[in-house]
């Protein structure tokens, strides 16, 4: 214990203490005020912590996550396109595109990238300005496919975090078409989905930048083709390199698709055509399989995907050949003479006419007060049913139309499947025009006359049909009056969806006996008579204007005649029926040595088929056989 | 007669608060650099730490006084050592800072700079009379402070320089002016900015400050930095991601988590718990340096004790506050905690001076 210091003591010491306090309180309130600062500091930093770490904790978590976790896409591949053999028409190759990541895209690396990769600087900019307005920028943009080696090494040394780490390399499927644009109608070609697919029922299930169909069954069987793609999500770090996989989904590869077509048929249909404007069709009539199916001119699929540019996209949509139409489901012309078969089947189901029917052909005939000629200036003198298909007589088949009356006309061209849409797996089939009374009044209103008639009996007039919808109507006819709906892909339609007519088979085969001599007896298509194969066919010459019209316009030949023909064989019990068009070929006999080859090239192709399997069978007989073991 | 000085007057509040704070920073620090190139980094730290306890230990037995009278040539070093940084200095990021010693270290001056400036502000107003500065003091200060401070702004390292401006104004709040001065300052002050971003201020500064106004003005740019520390703060939590789990801070994601940027990481981590705690430890080491000034038995020690305590706040508040995005981005040091050693080198002999200033308080 202390000793109580005296009072003395005591008051000396406090003196000493004031002293001091006097020299170091000046600031005293002042420190006070600091030690505020201090704690005010604290208190805002601690109140801002809270902030971002209690109150937003979800929203930054989120964040960093969507930092950590990256999805990649792993592309499926789509499905091979098959002819009926299994031959590949339609493949996939691996290659890699280079996508644009365009939050991240700084506007000077643009021109440096587009020389690096040989694009055109002003189109990738204008691509860049069209994703800009209508995409979220998260979305990057794929500036090029199929990179060559300069590209890829391009990229591979310019994608580090200093230079262009906008850029980044995806492995993609290429579609690879057949060279010399072989079918390219059938398969269609595909393509970069677009705005207004997006807003497509149809396209419901893709997001933007998906390859999708955009024609013929690529288009059709868009869905079973596309596949579905995977996912890998991936931890990467601020470099966007790879630190671990968490989750992993395969891509399911598209279904493959195998035709009906046979790339046989196909390519001496497309040889047959070749350097001409037409289209040739040919089905199996007793099961509605597509065989072959060429329209000309075409376009390579292989440059429409994206690699295309827009110049050259402007170019075919406008080339007056119009290339990317398919003229054998779109081209609508008339038939001219190939529809006299079903008018002359007409007359004989409505008893309207027998064969026996004859008149005597002038070159010209005096109708309501109008002349129509005969395709025959002098005339075919008196002609009967089978020598009016025949020498496909015009008088003739004015007289019996003008008996049967367009109603009756039309019925049997309806039946026929003349004015509707085949119903083939494609997209865009057009449906064709077959008058008649009602149909003049629904779409004109007016009346029909009975002048307009005789041209229709000749396959003019209002008369328009595509180039499938004739092989189909003329094949169902041939076989009895079955017509199976044409399809491409082998077991697309049920065979009970045939629609079935009560013919008399008679009556057919008196027409059939008519298409059997324009080849074989003296007909119009002579030139295209098949030792050992019985081809049925008729020709057809239709005029795209009147005849007066060309002679007073003096047009040259973008007005000259369609020529038809159409073909099936055998005469009994028919295999094949091919229709052929070919735009301003002036005649039908024109069109008919196209069918001839297709035919022939089918026959060829079976007996060889047979004699093979004849061989087979013969070695398999002479063969030692070891036992089989089950 | 200066008498009692044991160890038991140290400070130990103080230091005990100062070693908990730095083992949390290397802790951090070791979290932060686990697979990179700083791996080891953690453990040059610890060697610095334990070097700065020895240093402040030198430092608080040679009373203050004596240093005070020695402030003349250490000022005209600290200059002379600041201009051989211009020539010598080792340029990283695009500024000299560093003067190479052996062994790969490196010496900042700017840093050592401080201690300089708190004694010179210390000596200089402890010998004013008046309780009033009057024009002339106010002058000859600021432009004692304003060379070395301007010659660090050259390197260039504003961040830095601006730490040597709180030293000075709280001396000469302490001492009392004038409101009219108070105002002509602030004029000036206001006239200078304009000035300042003009002539003085590179692109990148500007785009620095453009961008801690609106950082998602350029995301991926100078924003990048701030937007990244905010989620990594932001993600923490309430507990924190665990050490060595926070993926901002393990995927680099965050810069620089081991030396400026060190809070964020911490904060991801060890979340609002973990910040509470270490925002608690320096509102302690701050109040102690504080009561210390209380304590002081001069004006000299006040002087010293509030110029260390008001600079390190200021430190506290321009480095976390940059961290959660609420200061621009200026790039200095979080004292004790981040990676540095001549930040951890100089703080240590600042707490030296303000145990220096706590052992001699009871003068008779």
């Amino acid at each position: 214990m202390a000793v109580t210091p005296t009072e003395q003591e005591q008051e000396k010491r406090l003196d000493a203490e004031r002293i001091l306090r006097e020299d170091t309180n000046f600031a005293a309130g002042k420190i006070v005020i600091v030690q505020y600062a201090i704690f005010a500091v604290t208190l805002f930093l601690a109140a801002s912590f809270y902030f971002l770490q209690i109150r937003n904790e979800s929203y930054y978590r989120e964040a960093a996550e969507r930092n950590r976790i990256k999805s990649l896409p792993i592309l499926a591949p789509r499905g091979k396109i098959l002819d009926r053999d299994g031959r590949v028409i339609v493949d996939n190759h691996l290659s890699f595109s280079l996508l644009l990541s365009r939050e991240t895209l700084k506007p000077e690396h643009i021109k440096p990238i587009a020389e690096g990769l040989d694009l055109d600087l002003a189109e990738l900019e204008a691509k860049l300005q069209r994703y800009d307005r209508t995409r979220p920028k998260y979305e990057p943009v794929k500036i090029k496919e199929e990179l060559t080696p300069a590209d890829i090494a391009f990229v591979e040394s310019h994608r580090d975090p200093e230079t262009f780490p906008e850029m980044e390399l995806v492995q993609s499927h290429t579609r690879e078409y057949p060279q010399e644009a072989i079918a390219a109608h059938v398969t269609g070609y595909v393509g970069e989905i677009n705005d207004a697919e997006l807003n497509n029922a149809e396209f419901a299930r893709y997001k933007p930048g998906d390859i999708v169909g955009k024609a013929g069954v690529e288009r059709q069987y868009n869905d079973l083709l596309s596949g579905a793609d995977g996912q890998r999500q991936v931890v990467v770090d601020n470099r966007g390199y790879e630190r671990e996989v968490i989750g992993y989904k395969g891509a399911v590869p598209g279904q493959n698709l195998q035709l009906t077509l046979d790339l046989d048929l196909q390519v001496v249909a497309e040889l047959a055509l070749e350097g001409r404007r037409g289209s040739v069709v040919a089905i199996d009539p007793r099961t509605g399989e597509v065989l072959a199916m060429v329209s000309h001119p075409s376009y390579d699929p292989n440059k429409m995907s994206s690699r295309i540019s827009g110049a050259e996209w402007r170019d075919l949509l406008n080339d007056p050949e119009k290339p990317m139409i398919n003229r054998a489901i779109q081209a609508q012309w008339a038939p001219g003479s190939t529809f006299k078969p079903l008018v002359a089947l007409a007359a004989l189901e409505t008893a309207t006419a027998d064969t026996d029917y004859s008149i005597s052909c002038g070159g010209v005939a005096n109708w309501y007060g109008r002349p129509f000629k005969c395709h025959k200036r002098g005339g075919h003198g008196p002609v009967q049913m089978n020598r009016a298909i025949a020498a496909s007589c015009d008088v003739y088949f004015y007289s019996i139309g003008n008996k049967l009356g367009i109603d009756n006309i039309a019925r049997f061209a309806e039946m026929a499947g003349l004015g509707a849409k085949t119903g083939i797996d494609l997209p865009y089939e057009a449906a064709g025009t077959v008058p008649s009374t009602q149909w003049k009044m629904r779409t004109q209103r007016q009346k029909w006359y009975a002048g307009e008639t005789i041209s229709v009996s000749i396959g003019q007039g209002a008369l328009t049909v595509t180039p499938l919808q004739l092989a189909h109507a003329i094949g169902g006819m041939a076989i009895g009056g079955i017509w199976h709906r044409p399809h491409l892909v082998k077991g697309a339609t049920p065979k009970e969806s045939a629609r079935k007519a009560e013919l008399n088979l008679d009556n057919v085969l008196k027409v059939v006996g008519g298409m059997y001599n324009v080849v074989n007896g003296g007909g119009t298509a002579g030139n295209s008579r098949l030792p050992g194969i019985e081809l049925c066919g008729k020709t057809g010459t239709a005029q795209l204007a009147s005849n007066d019209f060309l002679k007073a316009a003096k047009l040259g030949k973008e007005f000259a005649d369609n020529a038809w023909f159409v073909g099936f064989a055998p005469r009994e019990s028919p295999e094949i029926v091919v229709a052929s068009l070919f735009e301003n070929g002036e005649h039908g006999d024109r069109a008919a040595p196209i069918v001839r080859d297709v035919v022939k090239s089918y026959f060829d192709k079976k007996r060889r088929l047979e004699a093979n399997k004849k061989v087979l069978a013969m070695q398999r007989i002479l063969q030692p056989r070891t036992p089989e073991v089950r | 007669m200066a008498g009692y000085r044991s160890l038991r007057d140290f400070d130990w509040t103080l230091w005990t608060v100062t070693l908990v704070i730095c083992a949390l920073g290397v802790l951090e620090i070791y979290s932060a650099t686990r697979d990179s190139i700083w791996k080891t980094v953690w453990s040059k730290q610890i060697l610095c730490i334990f070097l700065g306890v020895v240093l402040a230990w030198i430092v608080s037995q040679i009373d203050y006084h004596t240093l005070l009278g020695h402030v003349p040539w250490m000022y005209a070093v600290t200059v002379g050592l600041l201009a051989v940084t211009f020539v010598l200095g080792v340029t990283i990021f695009g500024s000299r800072r560093w003067i190479p010693l052996a062994f790969g270290f490196r010496l900042q001056v700017s840093e050592f700079a401080k201690i300089v400036i708190v004694l010179v502000v210390a000596r200089y107003l402890s010998a004013i009379r008046n309780d009033r500065m009057e024009m002339r003091d106010l002058l000859k200060l600021c432009g004692l402070v304003a060379l070395p401070m301007l010659m660090v702004m050259k390197q260039p390292d504003l961040g830095t320089s601006l730490t040597y401006l709180p030293i000075l104004a709280v001396g000469i709040f302490l001492v009392g002016l004038r409101w009219q001065y108070w105002a002509a300052i602030l004029a000036i002050g206001l006239l200078l900015v304009p000035v300042g971003w003009y002539f003085y201020l590179k692109d990148y500064q500007k785009e620095r400050l453009a961008t801690f106004v609106d950082p998602e003005r350029d995301p991926k740019g100078s924003g990048y930095q701030v937007i990244q520390s905010k989620i990594a703060v932001g993600s923490g939590g309430l507990w924190g991601r665990g050490v060595t789990k926070g993926s901002q801070t393990q995927l680099r994601f965050l810069p620089v988590p081991h030396t400026d940027f060190i809070m964020a990481a911490f904060a991801e981590e060890h979340g609002f718990v973990g910040i509470v705690v270490v925002l608690g430890l320096y509102l302690l080491l701050l109040m102690q340096i504080v009561q210390n000034a209380q304590q002081a038995p001069d004006k000299a020690g006040i002087y010293i004790c509030m110029g260390i305590g008001t600079m390190l706040l200021f430190h506290l508040l321009v480095n976390v506050g940059m961290v959660i995005g609420r200061m621009p981005v200026t790039g200095i040091p979080l004292p004790l905690m981040s990676y540095g050693g001549s930040s951890i080198l100089t703080t240590f002999m600042m707490l030296g001076l303000v145990n220096n200033v706590r052992l001699r308080r009871f003068v008779n």
